[in-house]
């Protein structure tokens, strides 16, 4: 009787923890595939804002994958900047610093010009108050 | 301005309580005025020009990136967070 209850306490944390893993990852979730290829692309970018922007010709499919991701993005600033005691345009501002530095090679980024850019090796060129 | 009360004998007071009386020589306001003038002739006025161009303070800039300063690494663990929408 003792075992039984002890394999079944080994069998509900086990449980407990997968679960917990599984809720972890979707915190962590991936990029959504069609997201994914627009980046790889080039037919969306990285604003200054903090959102993303379509460069080139817009499609209704890219402009609801951009105006779904910008909407989720905009409430997820709106949340965080308010518990940092900052507005959401600061929140997104840095964040789009951010998001501009972590672009990988290929992709595309707005420069402070407001021009479109390709992504290379080299740092992207970025607004002056953007942190190292 | 004359005051007969403060004069029984005399003429009319012309002059107030504690205002100091100046007659058989050149007035208070007089010597005044002439220095005001003898020191504008003599260039002893500071004269200040109203500038061309409002002056404004940016200081718009230098708050705006203290504060990127200070969000950076919340937001860079917001990003990290949000993986599928960055």
């Amino acid at each position: 009787m003792n075992t039984t209850l002890i394999r079944r306490t080994i069998f509900g944390l086990a449980a407990g923890a997968l679960a917990a893993g599984g809720l972890g990852s979707a915190a962590y979730a991936q990029r959504d595939p069609a997201y994914d290829a627009a980046r790889s692309a080039g037919k969306v970018g990285e604003k200054m804002d903090g959102y993303l922007g379509i460069v080139g010709a817009e499609s209704p499919d890219l402009r609801r994958l951009v105006n779904d991701i910008n909407i989720k993005r905009r409430a997820v600033y709106a949340e965080k900047a308010q518990a940092a005691n900052a507005t959401l345009e600061e929140y997104a501002l840095t964040a789009g610093c951010l998001a501009i530095a972590r672009t990988v090679p290929g992709e595309k980024y707005q420069a402070p010009d407001g021009t479109w850019q390709t992504r290379t090796s080299a740092p992207p060129l970025r607004d002056s108050r953007c942190p190292a | 301005m004359k005051l007969p009360q403060l004069t029984l004998k005399g003429a009319g007071a012309t002059f107030l309580p504690m205002q100091e009386n100046t007659s058989g020589f050149i007035g208070g306001r007089w010597m005044a005025a002439i220095a005001m003038a003898g020191t504008a002739f003599l260039g002893g006025c500071i004269t200040v020009n109203a500038p061309d161009k409002p002056i404004v303070i940016e200081l718009n800039i230098n708050i705006r990136q203290e504060v990127i300063y200070r969000l950076a690494e919340d937001a860079g663990n917001t990003i990290e967070e949000n993986a599928d929408i960055f």
